[in-house]
């Protein structure tokens, strides 16, 4: 494309439309391109590949919960860790001791992560910046030490072993297959649901607070009912992915849930984009590929080469991978019109 | 009584480690406002240089300086070709790039120096002291780190550099308008950092035993501590850091079976920092709209 | 969002040939054998707090790199697929399913840790892949009625523990005991086991139990908090660095009980010096291998054969760390188990020749402790002899004691009270 041509289409797609389709129908289109491609994966993938991507989507979500507080919302969180835990032995306990139906136990488990992150959230209103972030570490330690002491429910130190999901007979899914369409569905629901949030009213107001939360009082916005429920959806969606990962692996212990964790979450966040929607899925990719990666260029210091790969990332996309183009895209635009009034911000 | 007497005692031993790896986080906050997570694990590895020349056969005082020296350099080039770059990107790029930097810190000292613990040696010698209640290492550590925390104020306060370091954290447009090289600033304050850290890991060294995962421990404990005594103030953070000790061992022994004593005291930090937002000696920042 | 679709979509393309891309190529001639290898998995923690333990990894590498040098067994060579489950386990499920789906490994050698091992044993026994040799004192792992496939190694530290317990009631009946433990399943088993042997007299014995976590920088209130029990004898079921942190805050306290350490963390060069050779003085504990730098073995030809193998395969090794004897001792046990399978190595007759090992000597084990498992008894080492702490080393002394191989100790509990 010639300079002229693609600065004709990035005023084009400002303007809002391109090749004579508006945005939001070149949006439905890809959308549906994406989930498509989804949907075929699993069956030209082999189980544990399949297995992996699942965990991928899993951590989407958790993400994606992330994604709403501290980056649309401002409020730093080392502490999702905790919900993830919260949500998976609410999953494992219901399955285990009450032999409740696994698809039965995801409204509990967003129920409890939800009144947790209300719960949380309310403290948390008095902080910010690393006083809040060690408010929130203070979650990610307290919850195994919580697991191991309540040991007679949460099955201690030993851990929860829970029972093999079966598939639906009749359509011809194995169990990695149809835990996999399992969890797209409710990473596309998650999607849709964050994505009318925040870029409806709520969204605006969020990241009024997030910028500017004085003027955001001043204007009548409640301060205080908005961060608080920002914590609780969070941690919602953090502890929905808690509970599938539950069911996925089969298995719970208070070794899986560690400070690590929680660091994990934040870092694919910010490395996706941690004020956007689709950089929840960059960062899924990255939190499960990169350490199996960095294990295979150097088994004698994996953790290096990851944290170099985080380096890296943070480098060239310190706004994250999702959320870098936008405004590259429109420091191009400027410059292929340097005089156009209309373009200086 | 007396093993309240040995509770406390103890949890100033172990609150003087914390206090010192505060030290180091506080002035990092300071002069960069960035909260280094990787902090422990530079102290840990300034620890292992200094064991490394020990071995080789240099007197402890020796490798000492030595190390000081190679810190201070080494965290002055950490800021200017790691942290320099996202400097001015949102914070969270920061705080990745910390993160980075401890699995990056903790992996090398565990591929170059193995993970078997180590011992160190310890320039004080190791006899009880006020009726078995303490040794006297452990009060070469609190010496030690009293030591650090005044020259560290004295410093802030009273020199010139202490000051443009401040200037150039709190605003360096400002400081540069000033004619402060608020970069060379900068790169100063994570030297001085990394040198502080240094000192804390050779001291602590010998109480806690040299490994790759010697700090990784201390890190969450000076954290609660350097904000319980409020992230800008150095003597905060020696304050915060003999309560966090202190407190730990005693809600462990009095109020709560150990395995909850970890939350039940971040339990208590939160508890005072919901009443005094910044700490006990933090300063509240004004904010103008 | 347009931009964030297509990217999500390019992105998960991309994801997918990642994941082919690691995938390697299915060996033709049953799961990981071929007429020049055998593939063997493993799990163990190469990053993160738990990451000491990848000596033992490393350790068996080199060993297997011996045996394939000295020609492999019966000519196929070992390929030893080791990946990292930073102690964590989702990732062990992870990497086992990877190594066995992916790679096709013919078993899976060692896993490391409780929970790791537990979270993996399901889906090896369902798809009928043997577990071998899993890295931990646990008793769980020694139910061939319930999980044929799987089987431990090491003592239980149950066993052990009830070892200590026996001594006690026979040595020291009056005892008042307190309890230091880490705060997982490997410090409450050897709670549990103290229960176990102290019966109805433990209620009243173990007068103060507390416990640490591998987070704690010190131990210093726990020990202080012991002490004030007025307790006069104390267990130490703790990994190395708390080990040597015990030992040094009870003599520094000015407390003399009797004190039993757990058979993990006896190192003189590792554990007893860096404490205090003259702190350590009269510690009690038990054993089944031979500890490198005790200088009762120095000279002999199990030493000397061990050394040699340090010096030419694994130089970067610690020469005083008992994980290297652990890796080189477990790594022995496999390929004993791989060599009676002869040419027919198939899962199932594997696993036949890995139940029906009888009196395996091995030259780093102690002397009168061999290796034995059964079709019912899925513990290879039951034994081990109680040793004492003296000057510079330690002195083995009494008979070795037979051990129980812990399914009885399966429904114990650990009592009440902190």
């Amino acid at each position: 494309m010639s300079k002229n041509a693609l600065a004709r289409a990035a005023d084009d797609v400002r303007a809002g439309h391109y090749a004579g389709l508006s945005i939001g129908a070149w949006r439905w289109l890809a959308a549906g391109v994406a989930i498509a491609l989804a949907a075929a994966l699993p069956f030209a993938a082999s189980k544990y590949q399949v297995f992996e991507l699942t965990m991928v989507m899993i951590y989407a979500i958790a993400v994606l919960g992330l994604n709403i507080l501290t980056g649309y919302n401002g409020q730093i969180s080392l502490g999702h860790g905790g919900f993830f835990a919260a949500g998976a032995y609410t999953t494992a306990i219901l399955m285990n001791r009450y032999g409740v139906p696994y698809w039965a136990t995801l409204p509990p488990a967003a129920l409890v992560s939800f009144v947790l992150g209300v719960l949380f959230g309310l403290p948390a209103l008095r902080f910010e910046g690393p006083y809040l972030a060690l408010v929130t570490l203070a979650m990610a330690v307290a919850v195994p030490q919580f697991l191991k002491y309540f040991d007679t429910w949460t099955g201690g130190v030993q851990g929860i072993n829970l029972i093999k999901v079966t598939p639906p007979a009749g359509l011809g899914l194995d169990h990695d297959r149809w835990l996999y369409f399992v969890v797209l569905v409710i990473l596309v629901l998650a999607m849709r649901v964050a994505a009318n949030l925040l870029h409806g009213r709520t969204g605006r107001a969020l990241i009024a607070i997030r910028d500017h939360p004085i003027a955001a009082a001043a204007m009548g916005i409640p301060t205080a009912r908005y961060k608080t429920l920002a914590f609780g959806t969070s941690t919602m969606f953090t502890g929905v992915a808690g509970a599938l990962a539950a069911i996925v692996i089969g298995y719970v212990s208070p070794e899986g849930y560690s400070v690590f964790l929680s660091l994990s979450f934040l870092v694919g966040s910010a490395i996706g984009g941690i004020a956007t929607i689709g950089g929840a899925i960059v960062g899924g990719l990255f939190i499960q590929f990169v350490p199996n990666l960095a294990n295979d260029i150097s088994d004698a210091a994996p953790w290096a080469v990851y944290g170099l790969a985080m380096l890296l990332f943070m480098y060239a996309m310190p706004r994250g991978v999702v959320g870098s183009p936008g405004p590259w895209f429109r420091r191009l635009s400027r410059r292929m019109r340097p005089h156009d009034a209309a373009l200086r911000q | 009584m007396h093993e309240f007497l040995q509770q406390v005692f103890s949890g100033l031993a172990s609150g003087a480690v914390y206090a010192s790896l505060a030290l180091a986080l506080v002035m990092i906050y300071r002069s960069t406002e960035l909260v280094n997570f990787a902090q422990g694990e530079m102290a840990m590895f300034s620890t292992y240089i200094a064991w490394s020349l020990v071995n080789a056969g240099l007197p402890f005082w020796g490798a000492f300086v030595i190390t000081l020296a190679v810190s201070f350099l080494g965290g002055m080039a950490i800021e200017r070709i790691i942290v320099r770059p996202v400097e001015n990107a949102p914070v969270f790029a920061a705080v990745v790039v910390c993160i980075g930097l401890l699995l990056i810190f903790n992996s090398l000292a565990g591929f170059l120096f193995t993970y078997t613990v180590q011992d160190f040696p310890s320039p004080f010698p190791d006899r009880p002291v006020l009726g078995a209640l303490m040794t006297t290492r452990d009060l070469g550590v609190i010496a030690v780190t009293l030591i650090m925390l005044a020259l560290l104020f004295a410093f802030f306060r009273f020199t010139t550099t202490g000051l443009a370091m401040r200037a150039a954290a709190q605003n360096p447009e400002s400081a540069r308008l000033c004619g402060i090289r608020v970069g060379r600033m900068l790169a100063m304050g994570w030297g001085l950092a990394a040198l502080i850290g240094a000192t804390a890991g050779i001291m602590v060294a010998p109480v806690l035993f040299l490994d790759p995962n010697m700090m990784s421990g201390v890190l969450l404990y000076a954290f609660a501590g350097a904000l319980l005594g409020g992230i800008t103030s150095p003597v905060g953070a020696v304050v915060g850091g003999l309560i966090v000790g202190v407190t730990e061992n005693l809600v462990g022994t009095y109020l709560i079976a150990t395995q909850l004593k970890l939350t039940v005291a971040l339990a208590l930090i939160i508890i005072v920092l919901v009443l005094r937002p910044n700490g006990l000696f933090g300063t509240a920042v004004v904010r103008r709209v | 969002m347009t931009a964030q679709k297509a990217i999500m979509a390019g992105l998960s393309a991309v994801g997918l040939f990642l994941a082919v891309g690691l995938a390697v190529a299915a060996e033709h001639n049953g799961p990981g054998v071929s007429d020049t290898e055998i593939k063997i998995g493993n799990t163990l923690p190469y990053s993160g707090p738990a990451s000491g333990y990848s000596a033992i990894g490393k350790a068996q590498a080199a060993y297997f790199a011996m045996i394939n040098d000295q020609g492999g067994i019966h000519g196929r060579k070992i390929t030893y697929l080791s990946r990292d489950d930073g102690y964590s386990p989702p990732k062990t499920v992870e990497q086992v399913r990877k190594l066995v789906e992916e790679d096709q490994v013919l078993a899976m050698f060692q896993t490391l840790g409780t929970a790791t091992s537990l979270a993996v044993r399901g889906y090896l026994n369902d798809n009928k892949v043997p577990q071998l040799f899993v890295a931990t004192g646990a008793d769980q792992f020694n139910d061939p009625k319930h999980f044929p496939w799987t089987m431990g190694w090491q003592p239980s530290y149950r066993t052990e523990a009830r070892i200590y317990g026996r001594y006690i009631l026979d040595k020291l009946p009056a005892a008042k005991v307190a309890v230091l433990y880490q705060n997982d399943d490997f410090g409450k088993d050897y709670l549990i086991g103290l229960r176990a042997e102290l019966g109805d007299k433990a209620d009243k014995m173990i007068v103060a139990m507390q416990s640490y976590e591998t987070t704690d920088p010190t131990i210093d209130s726990q020990i202080v908090a012991l002490h004030a029990s007025g307790a006069d004898v104390l267990l130490i079921a703790a990994i190395p660095k708390y080990t040597t942190l015990a030992i040094r805050k009870v003599y520094d306290i000015d407390w003399h009980p009797t004190r039993f350490l757990n058979s993990v963390s006896t190192s003189v060069a590792t554990v007893m010096k860096p404490a205090g050779v003259e702190k350590a003085d009269g510690v009690i504990s038990a054993a089944y291998l031979k500890d490198p730098t005790d200088p009762q073995w120095q000279g002999t030809p199990g030493y000397k054969a061990w050394l040699d193998w340090m010096k030419k395969y694994y130089p970067s090794g610690n020469l005083a760390d008992i994980f290297t004897v652990y890796g080189y001792s477990t790594a022995q046990t496999l390929v004993a188990v791989l060599e009676a399978s002869g040419d027919d190595l198939t899962r199932d007759n594997v696993m036949k020749n890995a139940a029906s090992l009888h009196e395996l000597k091995l030259p780093m084990l102690l002397p009168g402790i061999t290796i034995s498992t059964g079709p019912d008894d899925h513990a290879p080492i039951k034994q081990m002899q109680l040793q004492k702490f003296e000057g510079n080393g330690w002195k083995l002394f009494g008979n070795v004691i037979p051990g129980s191989g812990g399914q009885r100790d399966a429904t114990a509990s650990e009592g009440q009270g902190k």
